[in-house]
């Protein structure tokens, strides 16, 4: 077998990989848009659902989804920037650090329902803040914490060390250094890992089985106290505790919490290319 | 070992011979570095400067590093960055001060129309030349260089020696620099450095002609390192 030959298979066997990464997710795409498009009105958007949510719309649990998320990002993307900012820019490197990085590394793999459970045990019985946006806010907040942290530790630590060096040396205090040349040019990357926080956050269905979500809850919240409903448990809802819902509205609310999902991920994409313009190396 | 003011003094020595260390230890730049021990004292007028306060230590003792290492920032910026971290916000002020730090650096005909392109546009040897314009910005009393021409061509090098001779009349000088020529052609006084120990200190020109140790003569010749 000649060289070109070898070549050539292994272009095929990665092209191969690449087309068996990028083929289901098409599907998955191509068929809820095929089958829940149909379903896409202007009053399936705003309305409330009716008739044991066979009909009407999923307005409530757009809200509850966007509440929820919101919540959860104001809460963990703060908390999880300075943290990540200690890791990696203050924290001696000992022992400790070293289980601390690799104990969040390993809690982005920790179950969903785990953190669920969590919630269900800290904020709405500890805290008594009862089953609420609050306490969904929050355990969604704690599962994407550790993506946040981790991704933000990458972006801080790829930062170029000499300019740290070069910074320090023209008289600038360590946090002058932070803030001034550190952070700017690790904004993308931060960006990065909120973009997944928020998809997680958005998609996930077991931390707020137990904290937040209404089963069928016809109105809007008025507070964080409130409890609402949320599009990931409204699917889970539809598709096997309600008989005899037509397809198309289960498909119909897959599309819109995609659509939602990849709608902010849209808007932080926007932004972070804004930021990577203005990045001079 | 005593520098003096407004001279060069060089630092030469085939490479891991602590040159760039002894630099590093002048504005605790080393400090940054895990498990890094030292021992003696530096004094700057008379003052150590293990007890004086590291951030005014670094104004007072600015460095320019080996490879062309500017910020993330515009050639402004950069320039007024040291400046601007003092606490200084007025602008005419920090114009002021980015103007007669890049004049002072010959930099400032080729500059004046590009002050805010990023400084990663710049050629090599122009972006030498913004760092230590950077450096100078701050004012500091003594300036260290670290190689701060081995990226660089021959021309962009004359230019950067010219520099320095010219900066000797105001600054204090150290030059750490693996190009002995370099320090022949600049140094007042030479000091040569090998695996981590001082060899010999002297005058450039009687450390080129008659060193008294046979290991600098034997460097200097070419016959190592």
């Amino acid at each position: 077998m000649t060289s070109i030959q070898r070549q050539k298979i292994a272009f095929a066997l990665l092209f191969l990989a690449n087309l068996l990464v990028v083929l289901p997710v098409g599907l998955i795409v191509f068929i809820i848009i095929q089958k829940g498009w149909p379903a896409m009105t202007w009053e399936f958007i705003t309305d409330i659902p009716r008739h044991g949510m066979r009909e009407g719309g999923i307005f409530p649990a757009i809200v509850g989804t966007i509440y929820l998320v919101s919540g959860a990002i104001i809460f963990a993307l703060p908390v999880g920037l300075l943290a990540a900012i200690y890791l990696s820019e203050y924290a001696k490197d000992n022992l400790l650090t070293r289980i601390i990085k690799l104990a969040i590394v390993n809690l982005a793999g920790v179950p969903s329902v785990v953190y669920g459970l969590f919630g269900l045990v800290l904020f709405v019985s500890f805290c008594k803040f009862g089953a609420s946006i609050l306490s969904g806010s929050l355990t969604l907040g704690i599962m994407v914490l550790p993506i946040i942290i981790t991704a933000s530790r990458e972006a801080l630590e790829s930062v170029p060390y000499v300019f740290r060096e070069v910074s320090l040396s023209l008289g600038a205090s360590k946090w002058q250094t932070i803030r001034h040349i550190v952070l700017p040019n690790a904004i993308p990357g931060i960006i990065t890992g909120t973009i997944l926080g928020i998809g997680r956050a958005a998609g996930e269905t077991a931390p707020i089985l137990f904290t937040v979500a209404a089963f069928y809850l016809p109105q809007l919240p008025s507070s964080v106290f409130d409890q609402a409903m949320a599009l990931p448990y409204h699917l889970y809802v539809i598709s096997t505790q309600v008989p005899n819902v037509d397809p198309k509205v289960t498909y119909g609310t897959a599309l819109v919490l995609l659509i939602l999902v990849l709608f902010v991920n849209l808007i932080a994409i926007i932004i972070r290319s804004q930021f990577r313009k203005k990045k001079k190396w | 070992m005593q520098v003096k003011k407004n001279e060069i003094l060089c630092a030469i020595g085939p490479s891991n011979s602590g040159k760039t260390s002894f630099l590093r230890v002048l504005n605790r730049l080393n400090d940054l570095t895990p498990n890094f021990r030292m021992s003696g004292n530096v004094l700057l007028d008379e003052q150590d400067i293990a007890t004086l306060d590291i951030e005014n230590i670094r104004k007072r003792i600015g460095m320019v590093f080996a490879m062309p290492s500017p910020l993330p920032l515009s050639v402004f910026d950069n320039v007024a960055y040291g400046v601007r971290m003092t606490g200084i916000k007025n602008k005419r002020q920090l114009s002021e001060a980015v103007e007669a730090a890049l004049k002072q650096a010959y930099l400032w005909q080729e500059m004046k129309d590009r002050l805010h392109e990023s400084a990663f546009k710049l050629s090599g040897g122009q972006q030498q030349r913004l760092c230590i314009a950077r450096t100078l910005a701050v004012q500091p009393e003594v300036i260290l260089f670290d190689e701060p021409c081995s990226g660089l061509d021959p021309i962009s090098t004359a230019k950067v020696e010219e520099a320095m001779l010219k900066l000797k009349e105001t600054y204090t000088i150290i030059l750490v620099t693996n190009n002995v020529k370099q320090a022949a052609r600049v140094g007042d006084r030479t000091a040569f450095f090998l695996t981590g120990e001082l060899v010999e200190l002297d005058q450039t020109e009687k450390l080129f002609t008659a060193p008294s140790d046979h290991r600098t003569d034997d460097y200097i010749r070419g016959r190592f390192g």
